[in-house]
């Protein structure tokens, strides 16, 4: 459902993304990792919007994204969380929630109603139902992702983008948060794509996984063979 | 408050502005609330999209001397009457509101702020340099002393609906305050003013949950200055003459960035609250001490809050209910 | 009515000009450009050095210049208390944008009101032996009025430069900018470093003002109508870039002198603030600036 063919992303003299070309299956679970500055996120900014001026096409459902602002994207089914959670700090959590109903999903007018319950729903299902109406301001670590993950979540989107969801954490939160992507992806069929440093959640979650190395893409396959590739080997710990 | 109960407090004050027309005979209280009238509104006017928006107009004097000298034009060119000229003013300052936006709202918010500031040295320029509105040396309005509408006596010493001009245009102030009271309020509860808080909070984090942040950053500019212009629009007819200096004062500016900032910028009363406390100040300063002494209370009471009070008289009043309980 | 003598006269006083709109805009591209601090009262303090040497100058006949950089180390420690303050306030807790340009809108007002208080609202000028000269080169005009305070504009924006480029403490504040933490590593305080930079800043603004108050009369608010000039400067220069803000400020300084000898001097705000719509509106990162600054 996502077709990206000869990316390309410069900023002045440096190039960030090096034509990549990378397809993405409805419904699949894809990993997406390489060290620090190898373009991941400048991959996602561009698959988001976020950034619009790169060579190349992006295609989603068969269409093209290209110079499409990141809020229409977003009205298309992509969704993200960002990798240091950017909440509303001026609206609980409930609110939080709201936006993305109001205004990322496209058929038809719900009540208002309809998306307290929607809201309601996917609180309970992240567990955060006793902060769910106070604001973002002093929540720990884990809650913050969980907000972060369902405000990505709550508008039902058809790819969502997972960037460093688990950072930080401790083990058994690393495990909650993986449950619950496992759990949207089996149950809904939205395709995700994860972008992650602990290698055993990469390994555990995605039937493919990507590396990139230096704006490139170095290998692309199962995750048992992923780490048999010495390209993959050598970007993480160097020469 | 629920809605039934403020729309009806609402109508109750519209009639109670008039009742006041009608019952005080002193000239004064009419002068005063004019005045705190004009600072309410204007400071409603700047919370649109400074407050819920989290984008600071630097230039709100420009939207008001614009509306002020639209309402001119107005009145020059064919001889407007004063419906005309507050629409004029109105819609004038709109669309520069709508083009400044325009250029400058997809960049940061810096930019943003330090162009409205362009844009009033540029209006006060152009204005001063106009001959046909008086330039520096101002333009002159005469209301009629009789004025009717549709057979109705509206203004008239015997008879009319009020005694005089400053009497009607106190009314209009009390109407044009409360209606954007509501309208400020209705924002709030709406799908606009929840989109606008999400991107006063973070606006990358809205954009990606399609918030179309641009589209409602232009609605509340263009909101935001068509009511400072309809501000504007009244000012000549009630002065009986403008000139650039007063029209495009910084004061005006500041006062409508200071009244929010100091009541509370996340809801209407806020802006109303710190208009009527600074607003009351500044009068009490001017007849105790000297008028430049107000300008320097206002500067003081903005820094100050803004470094110690961020979230104003409401928030502090929140604050402190708080730690009671 | 186009005229060779006109148009040379308007070139040199444009270059003259330049040089001048650089001392009024190289604080701020340290402050603005470097540090990111949205100091629109820059102008306004600016007119306070202005204001400085007109007392002392009028008082006790002391040349301006040397007033003006007499007081930079006042200023300097002024900087850096506000600094403390803004720092405290704003960047430390991440306080919103708002906030801070709220903050630096009310210093500029108080800094009018109070100068206003002051000396009043008159035009107040300062006197020097040296104003009222004139280098006459056949056909061209220099008058010395503009080409004393080009010839110290100049030689303090070069000064920093040097002291930008070559010194440790000059090139730990260029990069405070672009990586904090690599700043950490070897133990310098980010902090303090950009303290000491916004000192710096302000500083410059002493100087500046007494070539302000020589190159023409001032009064309290006059500030206001350089805002959009000094940032369009640093924009224009691209953020950070002091080589560039000197280019801008001649850039800007020729046009800005070619108009108003054709067309009339009540234009010379709209001019700049013009130029700063277009930059921002066609090529943001300046002329030498660094990407992706100026996008939210």
């Amino acid at each position: 459902m996502l077709e990206i063919k000869n990316l390309t992303k410069r900023f002045g003299g440096f190039t960030a993304l090096s034509n990549i070309n990378l397809d993405v299956r409805s419904g699949e679970r894809l990993g997406l990792i390489g060290p620090n500055g190898s373009g991941k996120t400048t991959l996602i900014n561009c698959i988001c919007g976020v950034i619009q001026d790169y060579e190349g096409e992006v295609y989603f459902d068969g269409e093209s994204l290209n110079s499409l602002a990141p809020h229409k994207r977003a009205r298309k089914g992509i969704s993200r969380s960002f990798q240091i959670p950017k909440p509303f700090n001026s609206m609980t959590i409930r609110q939080n929630l709201i936006i993305p109903l109001e205004y990322a999903v496209q058929e038809g007018i719900r009540s208002h109603i309809d998306m307290e319950s929607e809201v309601d729903q996917i609180i309970e299902n992240m567990q955060l139902s006793e902060l769910a109406d106070q604001l973002p301001t002093n929540l720990t670590q884990i809650d913050m992702r969980k907000l972060e993950l369902a405000r990505a979540m709550v508008a039902k989107p058809k790819l969502l983008i997972s960037d460093e969801a688990m950072a930080g954490l401790s083990s058994s939160e690393i495990d909650d948060i993986l449950k619950i992507l496992i759990a949207l992806n089996e149950n809904t069929n939205v395709t995700i794509i994860m972008i992650e440093h602990i290698m055993r959640a990469v390994m555990s979650f995605s039937e493919r996984v990507v590396c990139f190395d230096a704006g490139e893409v170095i290998a692309n396959t199962t995750p048992e063979e992923v780490v048999k590739v010495p390209a993959v080997e050598r970007a993480y710990l160097g020469e | 408050m629920n809605s039934t109960r403020f729309y009806f407090v609402v109508l109750v004050l519209v009639g109670v502005s008039y009742l006041t027309t009608v019952f005080i005979d002193n000239q004064y209280p009419f002068f005063a609330g004019f005045a705190i009238l004009q600072l309410i509104i204007m400071a409603l006017a700047w919370n649109i999209l400074g407050g819920y928006g989290g984008y600071v107009n630097f230039g709100s004097a420009a939207f008001f001397g614009l509306g002020a000298y639209g309402a001119i034009v107005a009145y020059q060119l064919f001889g407007a009457s004063l419906p005309i000229q507050i629409l004029v003013g109105g819609l004038f300052s709109a669309l520069v509101g709508l083009g400044t936006g325009y250029l400058t709202l997809r960049l940061r918010g810096v930019y943003f702020a330090i162009a409205t500031l362009a844009l009033l040295v540029v209006a006060e320029t152009l204005i001063h340099n106009w001959d046909y509105v008086g330039g520096a040396a101002g333009a002159y309005l005469l209301p009629k002393r009789n004025l009717d509408f549709w057979g109705v006596l509206i203004v008239g010493k015997v008879g009319g609906l009020f005694g005089n001009n400053k009497e009607l245009l106190f009314f209009l102030m009390c109407i044009l305050a409360l209606l954007t009271i509501v309208i400020c309020r209705a924002i709030e509860k709406s799908k606009l003013g929840r989109g606008l808080a999400a991107l006063r909070d973070n606006e990358e984090a809205a954009e990606s949950m399609g918030v179309p942040t641009l589209k409602l950053k232009l609605i509340a500019t263009t909101l935001s200055a068509a009511i400072m212009g309809v501000t504007g629009g009244i000012f000549p007819y009630y002065m009986t003459f403008i000139e650039p200096t007063s029209a495009f004062s910084l004061d005006i500016s500041v006062n409508a960035l200071a009244m929010p900032l100091i009541g509370g910028t996340f809801t209407w009363l806020g802006p109303v609250l710190g208009a009527v406390i600074l607003g009351t100040l500044q009068q009490i300063a001017t007849v105790t001490i000297s008028s430049e002494i107000n300008l320097l209370i206002v500067g003081l009471f903005l820094v100050s809050f803004v470094i110690f009070a961020p979230e104003g008289f409401l928030g502090l009043i929140k604050k402190y209910s708080k730690r009671r309980d | 009515m186009f005229s060779l003598e006109l148009f040379l006269n308007a070139l040199v006083i444009g270059i003259l000009l330049g040089g001048f709109y650089a001392a009024l805009s190289i604080g701020l591209s340290i402050s603005f450009g470097l540090l990111d601090i949205v100091n629109i009262a820059h102008p306004a303090f600016i007119i306070l050095g202005a204001f400085v040497c007109f007392m002392f100058n009028s008082a006790f006949g002391f040349d301006p210049i040397l007033v003006g950089v007499a007081f930079t180390p006042i200023f300097f420690i002024l900087g850096n208390l506000i600094y403390r303050i803004y720092y405290t306030s704003f960047e430390k807790t991440g306080a919103t944008a708002l906030r801070g340009l709220a903050f630096f809108f009310g210093v500029m007002f108080i800094l009018e009101v109070a100068l206003s208080m002051f000396f009043g609202v008159d035009y107040q000028m300062v006197r020097a032996p040296y104003i009222d000269y004139k280098l006459e080169f056949g056909v061209v005009d220099i008058p010395f009025r503009m080409f004393v305070p080009f010839l110290v504009a100049l030689i303090m924006t070069l000064g920093l430069q040097y002291f930008s480029s070559k010194t440790f403490f000059g090139r730990a504040m260029q990069a405070v900018a672009q990586d904090s933490f690599a700043l950490r590593l070897m133990a310098i305080d980010p902090a303090k470093i950009k303290r000491i930079a916004f000192g710096i800043s302000l500083a410059t603004c002493s100087v500046a003002g007494a070539l302000f108050a020589i190159i023409m009369p001032i009064e309290p608010s006059i500030g206001r109508l350089y805002i959009g000039q000094v940032f369009a400067i640093v924009v224009l220069g691209g953020l950070g870039s002091q080589n560039g803000t000197l280019i801008a400020a001649m850039l800007l300084g020729l046009v800005e002198s070619i108009i108003t000898t054709f067309f009339g001097p009540s234009w010379a705000p709209a001019v700049a603030f013009s130029a700063l719509i277009l930059v921002l509106a066609f090529k943001p990162t300046g002329i030498l600036g660094r990407a992706g600054d100026t996008r939210g």
